[in-house]
């Protein structure tokens, strides 16, 4: 899976889409889900932005890091976690990725490399900052990635994670996913500056500024940061500009500070999947036939972890009191 | 064997035996080397991690003044194998990076369904008494023993402080290790080797049948002062240190206010909704056959630490007061001279 420098064949192509896909389909599937009533609770959907969580992931290794955020789903996926575990977790179920005790918000799973969706927007960006410390001085050339959105990147957290990250070297990316709002303020109304990305290059941080809907753009900027965090050169920030379909809220957020038809056009002009399709079927390697045979299988594995999830038992009430120390 | 060490020297000998012990145990703050670049042996502004660095170079950093992302760096690190100590410097600092305690250090393993370890030693110097201001001199130790995923460490000894150290670096779970400022410099018997003691069991302070008093931090030197004054009248004092205040040892609290019918507490935090009112309430629900005085509780005012040196001196509870406590209690005994056989019926 790791890629830190060359470009990316047939095969890792396919699995991005594979991967974007699923990540989709699992996104419109919990959309519905939700309105249904199925599912308990906030839940913050990725669609639309499946190519920074799949482009970003494509680059790193199983045993690298990430930190992700509320809007954590696509990342989950993107690194390998377990797609009816998510589900079940996503619907507060026994047999969940955090037995039910987490939700949405806090998807983690450890053995992936997953550490946690984060309730707080910049909150989990100091954690990928000690993982990569941790990675560096026990010397297992880990890399680990700090996800965060355009409004989250105004915490005061990610501010001094830029600087710690640059102080002490660490091999950590930063990946700022600008998808074009704070809740419901637009990102030209929150964000001091036009950009983030700026904001790394004065503490002495590489950066770049990639166009999120693009996989295989997104997938370069981030070998290239990868490839810099494993070799000794310290952290870069990684700015991706794609805009989420949905609100920033299940069950909540009609999207009335969107422009008349604005998420239609996006659907219709800006979806990461169908640029990749082109670039996949462009040389005649991979048919369309050949993706739909993908979508259906996603389909199906989507169906199945909704089933699952659906049918699957409620916690124990014992659950409530354990976890909460390792010894008290 | 035991030698003399101050408070200072244990803390920082505990520091010192585990990182020879535990490669995973690291150590970084503001100053924690003190002045990277330079000759580098401040130490943090007081000196526990002094010529730390010289020993272990690659494991104790100086921080940059980021506290959001040292003490997150440092959840993030020990959920993913090390066992770093973070220096908060000042405990009233945690107002700058309370998400990364109150949100992600607490809750992770909760949240992740115990697929997490945090174990993380947040050093925190606390306490008035140094004409710091009101910035610099709190008790927060109640916020966070309120808070369910952290344990709270507050040891009022040379002794303590190294042996409970050494027990919060090797505990699984995070823990706030609050420093009093004022006992930096105190000094006691030390073993020289590495020891551990429990969390969530009291040190009986002084032995009395009379009167219990539960101190914390510092306060224990003012109970015991309180105690030998009280003493002198033929009021026998029992001194208990609870040293964590999460876990809470109440055990050994019900037990002494079973034999001695009367509490006080004596608390320097500020007094509402904190360890002191914890502790009365705790006694007052699952003790109440035994006391026989009202519980009183001795803290710190309703208000900040002041700067001004006679101020400052009457802000924390001192010995006479909690002499007047005891006298109240005990002045309002509900049967101060019932005979023994008809208190046993």
């Amino acid at each position: 899976m790791a890629n830190d420098t060359a470009g990316l064949d047939r095969d890792q192509l396919i699995a991005g889409y594979r991967t974007m896909r699923t990540i989709r389909e699992f996104e419109e599937r919990v959309h519905e889900e939700f309105a249904g009533g199925g599912i308990p609770g906030a839940v913050h959907l990725y669609a639309g932005q499946e190519a920074v969580a799949a482009g970003v992931c494509a680059a790193l290794a199983d045993n690298d890091y990430i930190a992700s955020t509320h809007r954590g789903h696509g990342h989950g996926i993107a690194k390998g976690c377990d797609l009816a575990g998510m589900m079940r977790e996503i619907y507060g179920k026994a047999g969940g990725l955090c037995g039910g005790k987490g939700g949405s918000m806090h998807i983690a799973d450890f053995d992936r490399g997953m550490l946690g969706a984060n309730g707080v927007a910049a909150g989990g960006v100091p954690l990928a900052c000690g993982a990569a410390l941790s990675a560096k001085l026990r010397g297992t050339g880990q890399v680990a990635v700090a996800f965060v959105g355009d409004g989250g990147a105004n915490q005061g957290a990610f501010a001094e994670s830029l600087t710690l990250a640059a102080v002490w070297r660490l091999p950590v990316v930063f990946v700022v996913e600008d998808n074009g709002f704070a809740q419901s303020t637009g990102t030209r109304f929150h964000l001091g500056g036009r950009q983030v990305a700026p904001r790394a290059e004065a503490v002495g941080i590489s950066s770049a500024v990639v166009d999120g809907y693009d996989f295989v753009a997104v997938h370069d900027a981030t070998a290239e940061a990868v490839h810099r965090a494993r070799t000794g050169g310290g952290p870069t920030l990684v700015e991706c500009v794609a805009h989420r379909f949905f609100g920033h809220m299940e069950g909540w957020d009609r999207q009335g500070y969107r422009s008349p038809g604005e998420v239609d056009r996006l659907r219709a002009e800006h979806d990461c999947l169908v640029l990749l399709a082109k670039q996949l079927t462009a040389d005649g390697s991979v048919s369309t036939s050949d993706l739909a045979e993908i979508d259906l299988a996603v389909r199906a594995r989507v169906d199945e972890a909704v089933a699952d999830a659906r049918a699957a038992a409620e916690p124990d009430l014992d659950e409530l009191l354990t976890d909460v120390y390792v010894s008290y | 064997m035991t030698r003399i060490l101050s408070y200072l020297e244990a803390v920082g000998e505990a520091l010192a035996q585990e990182l020879r012990r535990d490669p995973s145990v690291v150590v970084f703050g503001e100053d924690n080397i003190g002045g990277t670049g330079c000759d580098g042996t401040l130490g943090h502004a007081w000196g526990p991690t002094k010529g730390l660095h010289e020993e272990f170079p690659d494991r104790i950093f100086d921080t940059p003044i980021t506290e959001a992302a040292f003490v997150g760096a440092a959840v993030g690190a020990a959920a993913t194998g090390l066992r770093p100590v973070a220096d908060l410097l000042f405990v009233d600092f945690a107002g700058v990076c309370f998400d990364q305690i109150l949100n992600q250090a607490a809750k992770l393993r909760y949240m992740v369904g115990g697929k997490a370890r945090v174990p993380l030693v947040l050093r925190a110097m606390w306490g008035s008494g140094m004409r710091r201001g009101a910035q610099h001199s709190q008790a927060l130790y109640p916020i966070f023993a309120h808070i369910p995923g952290l344990k709270v460490v507050v040891p009022s000894t040379p002794a303590d402080a190294k042996g409970l150290m050494t027990t919060a670096i090797r505990d699984d779970d995070p823990v706030i290790f609050f420093e009093h400022k004022m006992l930096y410099f105190s000094r006691g018997d030390v073993p020289p080797e590495p020891y551990e003691i429990p969390f969530g069991q009291a040190r009986i302070a002084r032995a009395g049948d009379d009167c219990t008093i539960v101190a914390i931090g510092r306060m224990v030197h003012e109970a015991l002062s309180a105690a030998d004054q009280l003493a002198a009248d033929g009021v026998r004092c029992e001194v208990i240190d609870p040293r964590t205040v999460s876990p809470l040892d109440t055990d050994t609290i019900y037990a002494s206010v079973r034999r001695t019918g009367h509490l006080v507490v004596v608390d320097e935090a500020n007094p509402r909704c904190g360890v002191a009112g914890d502790i009365a309430s705790s006694v007052a629900s699952e003790a109440f056959d035994a006391l026989r005085g009202p519980v009183r509780m001795v803290t710190s005012p309703h208000a900040p630490a002041p700067f001004n040196p006679t101020l400052e001196d009457a802000y924390p509870p001192s010995a006479a007061d909690i002499v007047a406590a005891v006298r109240a209690t005990r002045r309002r005994s509900v049967h101060p001279t019932m005979p023994e056989q008809e208190r046993v019926s």
